[in-house]
């Protein structure tokens, strides 16, 4: 009774201290609009208008058909022409083009090989002419997204370019596509922003919250009163556990307003799932916050837990993708956890059940961090 | 009369820093008990050894009966602690501070807002109700501070440096709330730099350099001294300074508007004729004469330190 009344005085003296410090206030509404509204514009991975230069040496119709047909796909757009393949490599050291396409004099010839091997191989003959590539991509590969784009542009169909003549071929695979059939990547990334956003938020509003009366002297007097250190772990909690939903409704809202990100799941878990999430944030901060003396070094924390888990997580990377080292960090880290479990719920209409191991991981590091966090904090000066 | 604090051989440090050496307690119930010392000598460190706050490398402490640290939990709801610094929430107004206070405390409904009127009347707050700490006088937060701090009725009251941050009129006005609280039969520790405010006090211990120098009532301090106060008026007070702190038998010699206060030994049976013989003063026309020893002399032969 005296336990939970403490505890109350405490999650309503932070909130009601939280409602009077206005910038921070007003941070809990502007961080999850503003980054939901830039990255979910920002982040695509589907490149597009990479700019590059062309070196045709063949100077025939077909050459400007087949920059055509390049155009047409938007995946580069052709800004310099070169005459030289020493123009075209400094213009890619100058970073001016990312790409040089060049098509080579003998051009027409290439074709020509290719419409006989075709014929020839549809009647089992001249397999002697191997067809060559007509052209050659120079890439700027150090950025591997836009190097994998342009390899995308390796085996694209040129079939009207060799009159007709030359026969459809069949892929070897079928792709269903399912939750993201258009691929847009504002589905995969909003509901990967909810997971960040609240890292970020619950971490440092916790990580703060008991440094901050370190250092403007509460602390001292509050450790001389009855109250306990688990309850007044509880209690800076608590308030933020319904910021952290505002910010939840924010995100999701906008996103599937704004992006059209489909709500597949029932909102009912998206809660459940994301008030585990927001917990076990809220612990990892108070642990932080037992840990650091000053509010600089609260912060300075934050920021060495949040980059993994940008990084780490899966929001920016696929998981399988990581090294096997790599991977058991993103383990320990909250985040990739939830980052399943949220992806699970909203975009593949998952329930909690079917993420087990993921929730109950967040369960226990919350259940954990508390008991660490109270264990941590003494209630004395040395 | 029992002891509200005992305490014996009491020791801390602070890396190679001995902030408090052998500290011996004995304070009785219902006093108001001082301790007296300049900054850095361990005033603060003792109270939060007093309090639990701090646990003692040496030395066994009894507080209301209740042995530190291993008690430090229930010693908590019988004592108040105002802290040096203002350590309530200035983004809070002083009505909120004290629902939280007394909340914490386990005050509970109706009492809650009777004891909160109570002790805004009491410590004339009750303009201030809705006022934010932050924006409120050194005086005001000192007596919120302390409206916070006797809100549960403790036995016990702990006071750093109380009136550090307040003008001489509050100091007095403060000085009677505790005298009330004692009369209501609170044990009052307080620390202060001020001699006139140690002076108020039942008893004093005199601290300097983390150990105690002396003990006891004020009065009885003056009289043990071990030296006694020559007032001489005159010119060239400063040269004639200078010469006097050349004989070990002045322990102390301060200037104090036109005239030089010097402690003389009581070794010195007479101490005007005594100093009317040296040569120094014999070539000048001066006015001397004994007069009534201060706790600020107490404080000088027990410190050997500087005046405050």
């Amino acid at each position: 009774m005296n336990s939970l009344s403490r505890i109350s005085a405490i999650a309503f003296k932070e909130f009601r201290q939280l409602s009077r410090d206005r910038l921070t206030f007003g941070m809990v509404v502007m961080i999850p609009l503003i980054q939901l509204l830039l990255f979910g514009y920002a982040i695509n991975t589907n490149v597009r208008h990479i700019p590059a230069g062309i070196f045709d040496e063949a100077q025939s119709a077909l050459s400007r058909r087949i920059t055509q047909a390049v155009s047409a796909t938007q995946v580069v757009d052709f800004v310099l022409a070169y005459d030289s393949i020493e123009a075209a490599e400094q213009s890619i050291t100058d970073g001016k083009v990312r790409a040089v396409l060049i098509l080579p004099r003998d051009l027409d010839q290439r074709l020509a090989q290719r419409e006989l091997a075709s014929r020839g191989t549809s009647t089992g003959a001249g397999g002697d002419l191997d067809p060559r590539a007509y052209g050659q991509w120079l890439v700027d590969g150090s950025d591997t997204i836009v190097a994998s784009t342009i390899k995308g542009l390796r085996s694209m169909p040129l079939t009207e370019l060799s009159r007709g003549t030359a026969l459809p071929t069949a892929p070897t695979f079928e792709v269903a596509l399912y939750f993201n059939p258009e691929q847009r990547t504002a589905v995969n990334i909003v509901p990967g922003l909810l997971a960040i956003i609240l890292t970020m938020t619950m971490i440092l509003f916790t990580s703060t919250a008991i440094v901050r009366e370190r250092e403007r002297g509460n602390l001292e007097l509050l450790i001389t009163t009855p109250v306990h250190s688990l309850e007044l772990m509880l209690g800076k909690i608590i308030p933020y556990i319904l910021i952290g939903l505002i910010q939840m409704s924010i995100i999701l809202g906008l996103g599937h307003i704004v992006f059209n990100v489909p709500i597949n799941g029932d909102i009912g878990q998206i809660v459940l799932a994301t008030m585990l999430f927001i917990a076990a944030s809220l612990t990892l901060g108070l642990i932080l916050s037992t840990i650091a003396q000053t509010q600089l070094q609260a912060m300075q924390m934050t920021v060495f837990i949040l980059l993994p888990s940008i990084l780490l997580s899966g929001f920016m990377f696929p998981y399988e993708g990581m090294p096997r080292a790599a991977q058991w960090v993103a383990e320990v880290l909250p985040t990739t956890h939830f980052l399943r479990i949220i992806r699970g719920v909203v975009l593949r209409g998952a329930s909690i059940g079917n993420v087990a191991d993921d929730a109950l991981f967040l369960i226990g590091f919350t259940v954990i961090g508390l008991l660490v966090a109270t264990l941590k904090f003494r209630k004395r000066l040395d | 009369m029992t002891s509200a604090i005992l305490a014996s051989g009491l020791t801390k440090h602070f890396g190679n820093l001995v902030a408090v050496n052998s500290l011996d307690l004995d304070i009785p119930r219902g006093s108001i008990y001082g301790f007296l010392g300049p900054n850095g000598s361990g005033k603060s460190t003792s109270i939060r050894l007093l309090t639990g706050l701090l646990r003692p490398d040496v030395g066994s402490i009894t507080v209301l009966g209740l042995s530190l640290p291993g008690k430090a939990e229930a010693l908590r709801r019988r004592i108040g602690y105002m802290t040096q610094k203002f350590s309530l929430y200035g983004d809070l107004t002083v009505e909120e501070n004290l629902r939280f206070m007394a909340r914490i405390y386990g005050v509970h409904g109706k009492a809650v807002k009777q004891r909160i009127d109570e002790l805004l009347t009491l410590y004339d707050l009750d303009d201030q109700r809705r006022q934010l700490a932050d924006t409120m006088s050194g005086g005001q937060k000192q007596r919120l501070s302390l409206a916070a701090a006797t809100l549960h009725s403790p036995e016990l009251l702990f006071l750093d440096e109380p009136t550090s941050a307040v003008d001489p009129e509050n100091r007095r006005d403060f000085w009677e709330k505790l005298f009330d609280l004692s009369d209501a039969g609170t044990t009052i520790l307080v620390s202060t730099h001020y001699m006139d405010e140690a002076e108020r006090c039942h008893q004093l211990a005199i601290l300097a350099n983390g150990i105690k120098r002396a003990d006891g009532a004020p009065q009885q301090l003056m009289d043990a001294m071990g030296a006694n106060v020559v007032e001489i008026g005159g010119n060239n007070l400063r040269q004639l300074k200078q010469q006097l702190l050349e004989f070990p038998e002045v322990l102390s010699a301060a200037q104090q508007g036109i005239r030089l206060r010097v402690l003389v030994s009581s070794n010195i049976k007479d101490p005007v004729t005594w100093l009317e013989q040296q040569p120094a003063l014999a070539s000048a026309v001066l006015e001397l004469r004994v007069v009534r020893p201060s706790l600020e002399d107490v404080f000088v032969t027990a410190t050997g330190e500087e005046r405050l």
